[in-house]
């Protein structure tokens, strides 16, 4: 019996325990076990998500980035499989160690050989230099780095510090494919032994006026003056340059040009690689997702993927789990954001109110570990873009209360603001609030949309985000 | 009337939403007709004596911090504390408070000088301080925010504390105080952020500027039911997580 033959019996033993306690915990109906059977797993064979990626033919993609990773390994996911490669995905965003190992025992044989020939793994911010050493990866995927639940993560000097140190045991064969127009990423990528290549937006009409609140990023990390912005257009991604030391931003491999945004449905745009041009026009909104299919696409390109299966593919693409979803719910319609940080409560607030919000909204802010439990982030969201409408916003959550403060000090009117019980408690009265035909928004925290999944989907609403 | 509210360092020291401080200043002038204007005074700009009412000095992360230690020495520092000792209200948090105190010691590198208006020193310590934290002061009553820090600040003999903490962490974790006041002027680590839940500390800071800019000793009331519940619930989950 050669080596790669013989059984790992503990590993297969990490990879059953993983399973089981996966089916068990579904079965047992308390939630979608996405986590807790790779906590398991791992108490059995530490080595359990070296072991299995490694074996991984066509080797991992790990994202990484504050906002938009889950999104965007949902994209490149569909792609590859589009190109007839079987994929190894943590599809449901569980992205810590025990959840990328949860989702590689889920994938793999009862011997530990996993059903795949590519792996593409999103990456908690935290945990990506723990992901990047277990695994091996052959392109890494930087998306942004944004101020998050700081409270869990510290300050973003400090991840990026621990980030640049993980960068820095990478190897000629691999790959960094970065955001340039992101002046932390870009400064921290510098001068690796690792190869690397950015996207980014070359033009776009969307411009910004001036840095926004909440920006962590406009000093240069090289020398610590201002960075000079010549444009902007979310947070601190824009095209930068240094006075003080000549710090810019570096030229584009992947240049993002011809961005047309149309509110709350689609937004489509041309990106620049090499001798080709990709026409893409998505079926979800925002410059966020813009910038998340940017990614997407520069790393399918990278792997030899055909620009026109990346279209296609990009084309069809719908929101992950609970980014931006329309339900159906007693004769109205529901729309539902997802809202966990200052710069994507700011874009979805700016999509509101390019459209003029005139229907209801509920936003439902929880103060759990995974929301953050700092909610001192209100105070970083661009709140005053609504001042300017007459329709009513409800307010629930464990920290409901901080949100009718923050609306009332945007300038909205008291009569506007209407705090509500907790959910469980008031979803129904918010939604009786809308006429029979209409339409109404629903902005919650990563708990409170659980929550909410959990309530529609016990009214037989939507199906659980695991089976997906 | 017209108040101006200086803020300080607001492009670089501006963390854990502390922005909102300043928002609910502005704004409850605003609501009892005074005309409120926010001038951030950044790196490199001269403090004017007399221009400013009201002053606020947010937290920072460490890198940006080197920078502004260094630009508040000598006139600006000496200006800002000719004001305090004029009257002028002050409110700092986090890495502004620190810095009004002799000086911030980092776990390596060189000390970072405060500007003494607080006799207090502050050093590095290894654990961050991380949650929602209540306060109780003589003056002010009950205080809630949220704490996020890692630095250990002690007061000396001449300093009075804002308050005793009752959940959280505080100054240094170890002497039960929290923040430090001196005159007209308040420093803590309490961000969340800090005045719009606690609105009668943001009054007092409106109040003592028209004493000083207009000799006038009255505020109007204001109907403060929205901050009193997320008070209270802010509250509540600092004594249900504690």
């Amino acid at each position: 019996m050669s080596a790669s033959s013989r059984l790992d019996v503990r590993l297969a033993a990490g990879v059953a325990a993983g399973k089981l306690s996966g089916r068990a915990i579904r079965l047992l109906g308390r939630g979608g076990g996405t986590a807790a059977p790779g906590l398991i797993a791992n108490l059995i064979e530490p080595n359990i998500l070296n072991k299995l990626t490694g074996k991984v033919r066509d080797g991992r993609i790990v994202v990484a980035g504050t906002n938009g990773k889950t999104t965007t390994s949902r994209m490149l996911a569909d792609i590859l499989e589009r190109a007839d490669l079987r994929v190894i995905h943590n599809r449901s965003g569980s992205n810590l160690v025990r959840g990328i190992s949860a989702a590689f025992a889920a994938q793999s044989s009862w011997s530990g050989q996993p059903r795949g020939d590519i792996a593409v793994i999103e990456s908690d911010e935290a945990a990506f230099p723990d992901v990047v050493r277990r695994v091996n990866p052959r392109i890494i995927l930087l998306l942004n780095l944004f101020r998050d639940q700081l409270d869990r993560y510290g300050e973003l000097d400090t991840i990026a510090t621990r980030w640049r140190e993980s960068f820095e045991t990478l190897r000629p064969d691999q790959l960094l494919l970065v955001n340039g127009d992101d002046p932390a990423l870009a400064a921290i990528t510098e001068d690796l032994a690792a190869q690397r290549r950015l996207f980014g937006i070359q033009e776009s009409r969307y411009l910004l006026d001036e840095l926004p609140h909440a920006v962590d990023s406009a000093l240069c990390r090289r020398c610590g003056a201002p960075l000079r912005y010549s444009q902007l257009f979310l947070s601190h991604l824009g095209e930068y340059v240094c006075d003080s030391c000549g710090f810019r931003r570096p030229p584009l491999d992947f240049a993002a040009s011809d961005i047309d945004l149309h509110g709350l449905d689609s937004v489509s745009l041309r990106l620049a690689h090499d001798e080709s041009i990709l026409d893409l026009s998505l079926a979800i909104p925002g410059l966020y997702n813009a910038y998340n299919a940017i990614a997407a696409a520069g790393a399918a390109l990278a792997l030899g993927v055909g620009p026109a299966l990346i279209a296609e593919t990009l084309g069809a693409f719908r929101s992950a789990f609970g980014r931006i979803e329309r339900v159906s719910y007693r004769g109205r319609q529901l729309v539902i954001v997802l809202v966990k940080n200052p710069v994507g409560f700011d874009e979805v607030l700016r999509m509101l109110a390019v459209g003029g919000l005139s229907d209801p909204a509920l936003i439902v802010i929880n103060d759990l570990d995974a929301d953050g439990r700092d909610v001192s982030w209100l105070w970083d969201v661009n709140v005053e873009q609504l001042a300017n409408g007459s329709s009513p916003i409800y307010t629930s959550g464990i920290r409901g209360a901080d949100m009718a403060v923050r609306l009332k000090y945007a300038g909205i009117a008291t009569e506007r603001i209407h705090p509500l019980k907790a959910l469980a408690n008031s979803f129904e009265q918010f939604v009786d609030t809308i006429p029979e035909g209409g339409s109404g928004y629903i902005l919650p925290t990563y708990t409170a949309m659980l929550e909410l999944r959990r309530m529609l989907a016990h009214r037989g609403v939507v199906a659980d985000f695991w089976e997906q | 009337m017209k108040l101006s509210i200086c803020w300080l360092y607001g492009s670089s020291m501006n963390i854990y939403g502390d922005r909102g401080n300043v928002l609910s200043l502005a704004q409850r002038c605003r609501w009892r007709g005074i005309e409120a204007e926010i001038v951030q005074l950044g790196l490199g700009d001269p403090l004017d004596q007399g221009a400013h009412d009201i002053y606020f000095w947010g937290g920072g992360q460490d890198r940006e911090q080197i920078n502004v230690s260094a630009d508040v020495q000598g006139a600006k520092g000496d200006a800002l504390k000719a004001e305090i000792e004029d009257g002028a209200p002050l409110l700092s948090v986090c890495g502004g408070y620190q810095l009004l105190g002799h000086y911030y010691r980092p776990a390596d590198g060189a000390d970072l000088p405060g500007i003494g208006l607080f006799d207090a020193t502050t050093t590095a310590g290894n654990e961050r301080f991380i949650g929602n934290i209540v306060v109780e002061s003589r003056e002010f009553g009950e205080l809630v925010g949220f704490e996020n820090h890692s630095g250990l600040t002690h007061l000396g003999s001449n300093a009075e504390p804002l308050g005793k903490v009752r959940v959280g962490r505080g100054n240094n974790g170890v002497d039960g105080t929290e923040g430090c006041r001196y005159r007209n002027a308040i420093g803590c680590y309490m961000h969340g952020a800090l005045l719009p839940k606690n609105p009668k500390l943001s009054d007092f800071l409106i109040r003592a500027a028209l004493r000083r800019r207009y000799s006038l000793d009255v505020l109007p009331a204001l109907d403060d039911s929205l901050e009193t519940t997320a008070h209270a619930s802010a509250v509540g989950r600092a004594l249900a997580r504690r």
